[in-house]
């Protein structure tokens, strides 16, 4: 039996909502026990002394792309796996928005293969709600929840089709199956590069209101409604969604929502003299809507943080604002950006961890993202005080494009395990 | 006199005093252009490379006579028709150029900010031409030259700017220009066409003529870009006519010596009758075209002097 300590440390508790000094014992993998205080080191096995640095269930990333099949030259499993672990991500979900699409079985099968070769965390593959991502015809749900599909969606593209949306939730209902949609009313949001108002204006951006976020989240949840399927909002990111949100749940709908961490921790400015590094999807908000979000992240209004990691290629990114590709890569400042939450106050540590390993972790029906007895060891060490400058050219992804270029952050990971065994350990 | 800028990118950078400086170098330039002899040399030795990724005629000619008035090697690049179609992207294009040692770079391009990203990557120096619908600077230069030869002042004027506000690059080079200066502005126009945010330009925003040109010293006419309409800004271009198109009988509200302006080309009987835009006691577009060269010989010549200055673009 291989056995493992982590003695001495502050353990973040996203079930408890409580940070407390103590100890996590790991047996075969698997924690044993969780002990609060201080406990004198076990008489045989690996003993860590965190030395009263942080401990919390690793991460768990519900929405990130790898670029393949299709793009390997923007990131492989391998370069995902290794950003991960050194972001101290322990699970990663991927995204099906790959070329091709990961829409059928035996893509998935490839998909799924080529992860567990080369990524040190684990990898669960989401597949396309349709076919090609197209809107058109249902992918083979049951199939593709075989083969390991943890949830289904279109990632960005919205299905325009009410009917054909209609229909794949009442079968993924059927299955039980967990739907991943994108609010963002297409008509209003097509050529958009920013969200309207002043800034956007001046700079002669083609924009999109924020209002066609709650337009298609309303949409949604009528199906939703209607359909009785399980349902997950990849992004909200403006304050006008937040009331629909709520009432849905108060309703007993069976929804959850999520959002990302650079909606979290940048507004519309950032994006300053066109810095195509800070354009996304949707395009970054004002900071009243960052301010709203993050303090629905706190209530568990918002249930899940995710990177929403999208590696793009300096070609793509090397043109003007209008032309240039959306996404930014986050696995490994997810954890430092979601500091600058709890150093300024807007949300607490547990509430931290239930949105980015917890909650993800429990609408997948997986059993990590816990600090407690017979879940995996999935754990991440870290130092929220650490402070340093990143630079782009440290990032172990294949692309760089981050926003986070040259900021000031705080907070590293020193130690990530998968299962009990150690991926990434700060050099 | 100075005019600390490498480039001349946008209104957005430059401080009234800078502005002042710029037009009363164009004042000079102006009186020159009207000498049989046209000739200076503040650009003599230098090259001067006219990069338009977007159709244009006026502005090219314009910038191409000021620069040779003043002496330099000008060249016209039509970028449509080359490297674009080619799959070159916007940078290779301007690192190429860059090797060829300009140092003066006009651009125009359909998309905001790419002048911006352009000038970046070039160590000489670039004057934005227009860019999407972002700035046109040097059009605001000339529109602000305009108002000042003809009403002796630049500020405590009342300004409307009519029309497509949204889409056009050359409202909001104004709006900050005649703002920076101390001007009242106004626009007028459908509220499609008018962008997000509006209410916080410091403008007032109107969308009937008759109040909003009610006592101006200044209407500025918009052309109707109708090559921008994704469709459906306006019902028709009759109905535009009809409520927001410039006649004399909508300009009886303003002040009885108000100038009308309009950066052409013009569509008669679209955003402006055809016979006020020939009034000469009114309109001053002949004027402003006038006092386009002038600015961009002034432009060219401020920048031209702090290359020289700092070493720097063709040395």
């Amino acid at each position: 039996m291989s056995r493992l300590a982590f003695l001495n440390a502050r353990l973040v508790d996203p079930e408890s909502d409580e940070v407390s000094v103590g100890a996590v014992l790991v047996e075969n993998g698997t924690i044993g026990d969780v002990m609060t205080g201080q406990i004198p080191a076990p008489s045989e096995g690996r003993v860590i002394d965190c030395g009263l640095r942080y401990l919390a269930p690793g991460l768990v990333d519900l929405g990130v792309k790898v670029c393949e099949p299709g793009e390997r030259h923007k990131e492989s499993y391998r370069s995902a796996g290794l950003a991960a672990a050194a972001g101290g991500v322990t699970t990663m979900i991927t995204r099906p928005d790959t070329t091709p699409a990961i829409d059928s079985p035996e893509t998935l099968e490839f998909v799924t293969r080529r992860a567990n070769e080369a990524a040190p965390v684990n990898v669960l593959p989401m597949a396309a709600l349709t076919k090609e991502r197209a809107g058109r015809e249902m992918t083979e749900i049951g199939f593709l929840m075989d083969a390991g599909a943890v949830a289904f969606t279109d990632c960005d593209r919205v299905v325009t089709d009410t009917k054909v949306f209609s229909r794949a939730l009442t079968y993924a209902r059927s299955l039980g199956a967990l739907v991943i949609a994108h609010p963002q009313d297409p008509g209003l949001s097509a050529g958009a590069a920013a969200t309207s108002g002043k800034f956007a204006s001046l700079r002669g951006l083609p924009a999109v209101s924020p209002m066609a976020e709650r337009m298609a989240l309303d949409r949604d949840l009528s199906l939703v409604e209607m359909t009785g399927a399980k349902y997950h909002a990849d992004q909200i990111t403006c304050a006008r969604a937040l009331p629909a949100l709520e009432r849905a749940k108060a309703n007993g709908l069976d929804v959850t929502a999520g959002t990302s961490i650079h909606h979290l921790t940048l507004n519309a400015l950032d994006v300053a003299d066109y810095r195509t590094f800070f354009k996304i999807k949707p395009p970054l908000r004002d900071e009243q809507d960052r301010l709203a979000i993050a303090d629905a992240v706190n209530s568990g209004l918002i249930d899940v943080i995710s990177s929403m990691h999208t590696p793009q290629d300096e070609e793509s990114k090397r043109l003007p604002f209008e032309e240039a590709a959306s996404g930014a890569v986050a696995l490994e400042t997810l954890l430092p950006a979601a500091m600058r939450l709890w150093h300024s106050g807007l949300v607490s540590l547990p509430a931290l961890w239930r949105a980015m390993s917890l909650n993800p972790a429990r609408r997948l029906g997986l059993d990590t993202g816990r600090l407690a007895k017979g879940a995996p060891a999935d754990l991440v060490v870290f130092d929220p005080d650490a402070p340093f400058l990143m630079d782009r050219a440290t990032l172990r992804s294949k692309s760089r494009n981050t926003p986070f270029d040259g900021a000031r952050m705080q907070g590293r990971v020193l130690s990530t395990w998968v299962g009990g065994t150690c991926v990434y350990e700060k050099p | 006199m100075t005019f600390p800028h490498r480039h001349l990118l946008g209104i957005e950078a430059l401080r009234p005093a800078e502005i002042t400086t710029l037009l009363d170098l164009a004042d000079q330039y102006a009186a020159l252009n009207r000498q049989p002899d046209k000739h200076a040399d503040a650009l003599a030795g230098l090259t001067q490379i006219n990069m338009f990724f977007e159709n244009s005629t006026r502005t090219q000619a314009s910038f191409e006579i000021a620069g040779k008035r003043l002496g330099a090697d000008v060249m016209n690049m039509a970028m449509q028709a080359s490297s674009l179609k080619k799959g070159e992207t916007l940078i290779d294009t301007a690192l190429t150029l860059n090797a060829m040692h300009p140092d003066l770079l006009v651009v125009r391009h359909p998309h905001s900010g790419a002048v911006d990203l352009l000038a970046q990557k070039v160590n000489c120096a670039v004057l934005n031409a227009g860019d999407g619908r972002h700035e046109h600077p040097t059009q605001a230069l000339l529109d602000a030259l305009t108002i000042r030869r003809a009403k002796g002042r630049l500020h405590r004027l009342s300004i409307a700017i009519c029309g497509d506000i949204a889409h056009s690059r050359v409202a909001r080079s104004n709006i900050m220009l005649l703002g920076k200066m101390e001007n009242r502005i106004r626009l007028i126009g459908p509220p499609t066409l008018m962008p997000a945010g509006i209410s916080e330009f410091g403008v007032e925003v109107y969308d009937n003529m008759a109040e909003g040109l009610q006592d101006v010293d200044v209407v500025m006419m918009l052309r109707l870009q109708k090559e921008r309409m994704d469709g459906g800004f306006i019902p028709s271009e009759r109905e535009y006519y009809h409520r927001f198109g410039l006649d004399a009988e909508k300009l009886s509200h303003a002040a009885p010596d108000a100038i009308v302006m309009h950066p052409g080309p013009m569509n008669r009987g679209v955003e402006i009758d055809g016979t006020l835009a020939d009034d000469i006691n009114r309109s001053v577009i002949q004027d402003q075209v006038e006092m386009g060269v002038a600015v961009r010989m002034a432009a060219m010549d401020l920048l031209a002097r702090n290359l020289r200055m700092t070493g720097e673009g063709a040395a």
